[in-house]
């Protein structure tokens, strides 16, 4: 049968011809091909003094946004938690009150949201289903910890900071989803 | 006896000796460079600049490390078993003519700290020694692992220790004498036995190899069956030493293959240079070459995986000894035909 990568090798056991029992062409040959590798660019880097570039498209740490004027974008409509493949968002709606309204943009906000990191797959089909540009997957990585409580992400590490706002660009503006 | 004399031998060989264990430090160091490239890594390169000072840092972290023996083991031959491989992989330098004779305080002062005229029989035998050092060391471990892997390391010293010595024989033949002073001297210039003797290199070559217990003929160490052999159970600066031994070794291997075969300090063109000047370029000579013989064997080793057992036996006894044996037949016929022997 045609083997499905093509590089299927029959195994053989036939006697080594005089050139294969002295095993110096292949010696030689392995040789010259480590040398060649020997000036190659080394593929590893000095990790802890450099850090390698992420794609562009890498799906990391979610951000719940804020808009220009520091009110949350996120409405709880609970389409990202629908179409969460993992179930592993959560959320409970709530009403804003009177004087919230520099707090949350819209009537209804999510008075909490979790996303259990542990249980995420980082499809990043919450994003796309998000109909008010509340939540990204950003380039930042979910730290590790000992603890499995630890890693159901509250609204505490979601939101973004007002002043120190979380850049999505770089991935919103790549590939096919670009320009949009 | 002349005070003089004592002193500048006292002088070469505290020289030899401290040159022996730097060159072997920085052979960790260079070994592991090597690795990195062949394996499109970087490699060592925080301890200092380029991680220059990586082998001092392993060796300070071998002597602040316990000193154990294990409960039943036999005390005395676990404690001599690596003094013994290393002794024996230092004592082989002092037969070496590292360049020709310098002239200074008056003096002609011979760069070599003795020239026994059966010299390369002496490393042949004290190399031989060495696998006490191995043998002991597996034996008083009280492990089979480390017993198996010196009974295997032994085998094979001598099994390829015979293939050795009958290409040494073919560069007895071309220089005419055992002093290695002489056969160094014989392939003056340019006309250095490699040329002469390409088979008989190849073959002392792949012993050279085998006799340093470098892969592919790692049978003494053997990571993935033996767990690292003989020196399984030592530790700290024991085990400092067998390894110290293992790269003094492999430059004194380096090193007898550059005078027997690559013309030990003969470059072409050392005519037009004399005295002094001519010292100074022939040991610089001597120890590119060497550099180079140390960078093939580390070449070699990463690349080629290991023999199977019965490869490596079957290697040694079938191919190298009747390959050896033929072309020093083939030689000493050449030979007595050109000096009109037969006539």
């Amino acid at each position: 049968m045609e083997s499905l990568s093509n590089r299927k090798k029959e195994v053989s056991n036939k006697e080594m011809t005089f050139l294969e029992s002295i095993y110096l062409p292949a010696v030689f040959s392995g040789m010259s091909k480590t040398l060649k590798h020997a000036f190659r660019k080394p593929v590893t880097i000095r990790y802890p003094d450099e850090q390698r570039e992420f794609a562009p498209v890498y799906r990391g740490m979610h951000v719940l946004k804020r808009d220009e004027q520091g009110r949350e974008n996120c409405t709880a409509c609970g389409l990202c938690a629908v179409a969460c493949p993992a179930e592993a968002i959560t959320m409970t709606a709530a009403e804003r009150k009177k004087g919230e309204e520099h707090l949350y943009r819209e009537e209804k906000y999510a008075s909490s949201y979790e996303i259990n990191m542990l249980r995420c797959i980082f499809c990043g089909l919450c994003e796309e289903a998000c109909p008010k540009e509340a939540v990204f997957l950003t380039d930042r990585i979910v730290p590790t910890n000992f603890e499995r409580d630890t890693f159901v992400y509250g609204k505490d590490k979601l939101v973004e900071d007002v002043d120190n706002r979380v850049d999505i660009t770089k991935r919103q503006n790549t590939g096919k989803r670009g320009n949009k | 006896m002349d005070t003089a004399l004592l002193v500048e031998k006292s002088i070469l060989i505290l020289i030899l000796f401290a040159l022996s264990l730097g060159i072997a430090a920085y052979q960790t160091y260079f070994e592991r460079k090597v690795a990195a490239w062949m394996q499109d890594r970087i490699g060592p390169n925080n301890a200092g600049p380029f991680g220059l000072l990586q082998p001092l840092a392993d060796g300070g972290k071998l002597f602040f490390k316990e000193d154990f023996v294990p409960a039943n083991a036999d005390k005395f031959l676990f404690m001599i078993a690596p003094g013994i491989a290393m002794t024996v992989s230092l004592l082989t330098s002092v037969v070496i003519p590292w360049g020709p004779d310098i002239v200074a305080f008056g003096r002609t002062i011979s760069l070599q700290v003795t020239d026994i005229n059966i010299g390369i029989l002496f490393i042949m035998g004290i190399t031989s020694i060495g696998v006490y050092g191995i043998m002991i060391g597996g034996w008083a471990s009280n492990n089979k692992y480390s017993l198996y892997s010196a009974i295997r390391a032994s085998s094979q010293m001598i099994s390829y220790e015979l293939a050795m010595g009958l290409s040494v024989i073919t560069v007895v033949l071309m220089g005419g004498s055992l002093s290695l002073r002489e056969i160094v001297e014989a392939q003056h210039g340019f006309n250095w036995n490699i040329w002469y003797q390409p088979v008989g290199f190849i073959v002392f070559f792949v012993c050279s190899v085998a006799e340093c217990n470098r892969a592919p003929f790692d049978m003494a160490e053997c990571e993935s069956e033996l767990i690292t052999g003989y020196h399984t159970e030592y530790g700290a600066m024991k085990m400092g030493f067998f390894l110290f031994a293992e790269y003094v070794n492999l430059f004194i291997a380096s090193t007898v293959i550059s005078c027997l075969y690559l013309g030990g300090y003969n470059f072409p063109g050392m005519d037009y240079f004399e005295g002094n000047l001519l010292s100074v370029i022939s040991i610089l000579v001597l120890f590119t070459k060497i550099v180079l013989v140390i960078f093939t064997f580390m070449w070699i080793r990463w690349t080629l995986p290991r023999f199977r057992y019965d490869q490596l036996m079957g290697l040694g006894w079938k191919k190298l000894i009747p390959i050896a044996l033929i072309n020093m037949v083939i030689t000493a016929v050449v030979i007595a035909f050109t000096r009109g022997w037969f006539n």
